[in-house]
């Protein structure tokens, strides 16, 4: 074996990731230091962290446009367009559960610095999740984002609910990822290699092990499609959505979902091209019934937290439509540049919800029913209005960015169905889904404006910001939303 | 067929070692059982209340905290052995994860992880 | 040599009496030992993958020592999470941890 020589380990291309690892290491210790009343301090020397890491991503962004893609780490890593906007994406997921925790921490009485430094872990995981070009650096950046979210879904440690939604994720996510590991050790088994551009090669040689590979790539996805909640590995969503404290539910409900559909894509583009007409169909069968299931019971949900578990369940259906999509490789540009660009517009829409949430929220814990909202119309305008857009965003209503990226998905879809004419069913399944769930969003907006209540809702300064800064970015996306899809389809790998 | 006529041997070998000093011991020694003899083996002092009590949640924390030093060590392993052929770069990586373990020594210690009460 | 399916039989019983473990038993320390078990039967496939298949690259063999260093983790997290419930409910059963429910 040749050992690698240093510009093969190319540290500057992962500099960001190298930023919040290492800022998270150094936090861990000084956080001892600091003392009980004053954990807000680990907060904000996370936030700047974090910002480092955003600045060395924008000098990135030129860089990257500029030259495409280039590996580190002696090729177990590749950075290119993709990675760094779902990095932006990840690490602006990231400032906001800082954000949101600032206050509901210590609000709730689990303020401990430990956190903030599980945050900044889990969202180096998801980074590395979206530059793997490796089946081995695949699974361990899922662990690395999977281990610390178990801990943060029971940082409410006394709340009994957290904590069994923490044992719940737990024992369901290592059952999942089990079955990863496996799909990948026959997928090595079938192509005598863990390199995705090496399986690439393989599959379409004759030294193949078709069966052996294929049963490999089949319990990937069940790894990776358990992380993005679709249909039938689903059933942890809404226990963990619910029990988990409300700016982990946040913060999960879009960094972990973007994160696994970043390795989805990763692996299934650039290592199966081969054999996407098979993966295709069968990503297009679990994106219907991902779309029909989490639609259908969310209407009868009465928790907010619960139903936007259901909500973000039909989401990642729509998502898995436009991976279906990518199949055709003269479409996969165009079916990626969806993926990516409704990843966006789901993240900046349901960080919107929850913070409305997290406002609603009480002390204890209760005031998660959506009967809690009642009221809220008179007593916080603003704050109303802004819920009205997320909803309609989810919804897919005009001027809003959720619209606009069911649009691309369908799009991208409808190219794809002279290849695989099931694909036209599966659309036709997404926009009648999408009515239904006008159902349940709109029944939100109604108990706001509609029905008699206390409306009681905490907001502090935090929570303002992100509010304004995600109502912002849904509209943006909806009025405008070429720049940022130019530049999300040409995030296309290669 | 080589090789499974070892891992038969190894079978048969590996019956026989534990059952010669089992029959031997029946058959060759004396036999004068009271009540002392037949109690419970537990370091040759008597046995003490019951066996089925609680540990003290403190000697789970130990043993988790050596469930992750003890793995991580495999790491050392083969960077240990390649050490003569390493470049620099190989050098300093192995000390950053090093210095990463002793970071965690560090938090577990201040957490007072490591205190037997 | 021994031929490379005897090895894959014995990874894919190991990997089932995993999963049968983990649907059939009911105290959580019990899932987890399953789960475990689950992770060692891919390293046993890794690990006779990487013998017969390619055995000049060193890839299974890292990812096999990845796996059990993963694994070694997640068994800890588990651990303190199974620990903590059982502290404040006295109980590890899977089942009757059962206050959300849909």
């Amino acid at each position: 074996m040749q050992l690698p020589i240093l510009e093969s380990i190319n540290l500057m291309a992962v500099l960001p990731v190298l930023i919040i690892a290492g800022w998270a290491c150094v936090l861990l210790v000084f956080d001892l230091l600091i003392p009980r009343s004053r954990k807000h301090w680990t907060a904000w020397l996370a936030l700047v962290g974090l910002l480092g890491a955003a600045v060395a991503l924008f000098f990135q962004i030129g860089h990257f446009a500029r030259l495409g893609s280039e590996a580190a780490f002696d090729g177990m890593v590749t950075v290119d367009g993709f990675s760094i906007f779902l990095q932006v994406v990840f690490v602006l997921t990231a400032i906001v559960g800082v954000l949101l925790a600032l206050d509901y921490l210590p609000r709730h009485g689990i303020e401990r610095g430990e956190y903030y430094v599980l945050l900044l872990f889990t969202t180096i995981g998801m980074m590395i999740m979206s530059m793997a070009a490796d089946l081995i650096v695949v699974f361990v950046a899922l662990e690395l984002l999977s281990i610390p979210l178990y801990i943060l879904s029971g940082f409410a440690g006394m709340r009994e609910t957290s904590e069994e939604a923490a044992l719940k994720y737990f024992l369901l996510g290592a059952f999942a990822s089990s079955f990863l590991v496996y799909g990948i050790a026959l997928t090595y088994g079938g192509t005598g290699t863990t390199r995705l551009t090496g399986i690439a090669q393989a599959v379409t040689s004759d030294a193949l092990n078709l069966p052996l590979t294929t049963v490999g790539m089949g319990l990937l996805l069940v790894g990776l499609g358990f992380k993005v909640a679709a249909v039938p590995f689903h059933m942890w969503t809404p226990d963990v959505y619910q029990g988990a404290p409300t700016p982990v539910t946040a913060f999960m409900s879009v960094g972990a979902k973007a994160g696994g559909f970043a390795a989805l894509i990763r692996v299934l583009v650039t290592a199966f091209p081969a054999i996407a007409s098979e993966w295709g169909t069968l990503i297009a069968v679990i994106a219907g019934l991902t779309m029909l299931l989490g639609n259908i019971v969310a209407i009868s949900q009465s928790n907010i937290k619960r139903m936007l578990a259901y909500s973000s369940i039909a989401h990642a259906g729509y998502i898995l439509l436009a991976v279906a999509a990518a199949q055709r490789s003269e479409n996969a540009s165009f079916a990626i540049g969806a993926v990516v660009f409704y990843l966006l517009a789901y993240a900046l829409t349901n960080l919107g919800a929850f913070t409305v949430a997290i406002a609603v929220e009480r002390d204890d814990g209760t005031g998660t029913e959506i009967d809690d909202f009642a009221g809220l119309g008179k007593t916080r305008p603003w704050m109303a209005l802004a819920m009205a857009l997320f909803m309609l965003s989810l919804t897919g209503m005009p001027i809003s960015g959720g619209l606009v990226g069911k649009v691309f998905v369908f799009q991208a879809a409808l190219q794809a169905v002279p290849g695989d004419p099931l694909l036209l069913a599966v659309v036709i399944i997404g926009v009648l889904t999408s009515v239904v769930s006008a159902f349940y969003y709109l029944k939100v907006i109604m108990v706001m404006y509609m029905r008699e209540g206390e409306g009681k809702a905490v907001l502090p300064l935090a929570l303002k910001t992100v509010l304004a800064a995600t109502a912002f970015g849904t509209l943006v996306l909806g009025i405008i939303p070429g720049p940022v899809f130019q530049m999300a389809q040409r995030a296309m790998l290669k | 067929m080589g090789e499974w006529t070892f891992i038969a041997l190894l079978f048969i070998i590996s019956l026989i070692l534990p059952a010669v000093p089992i029959i031997a011991g029946r058959l060759l020694g004396p036999r004068k059982p009271n009540p002392l003899k037949n109690s419970t083996y537990e370091c040759g002092v008597e046995t003490v209340g019951d066996t089925w009590v609680q540990f003290k949640v403190q000697y789970y924390i130990f043993a988790l905290v050596f469930l992750i030093f003890d793995i991580e060590v495999v790491f050392l392993y083969p960077w240990a052995v390649a050490y003569h052929q390493l470049p620099l770069f190989g050098v300093v990586a192995g000390i950053v994860f090093i210095v990463t373990l002793a970071e965690a020594l560090i938090y577990a210690w201040r957490k007072g992880a490591l205190e037997w009460v | 040599m021994i031929p490379l399916h005897w090895y894959l039989l014995v990874a894919a019983g190991m990997f089932a009496l995993g999963i049968y473990g983990v649907l059939a038993r009911r105290n959580a320390v019990a899932i987890l030992m399953s789960i475990e078990l689950m992770l060692n039967a891919v390293n046993i496939n890794l690990v006779a993958f990487w013998r017969y298949m390619a055995p000049e690259a060193l890839n299974g063999q890292m990812f096999a020592i990845l796996v059990f260093a993963v694994a070694a983790a997640e068994a800890a997290v588990g651990l303190a999470l199974i620990i903590s419930i059982y502290r404040n409910r006295e109980t590890v059963v899977a089942e009757d941890i059962n206050l959300l429910k849909w």
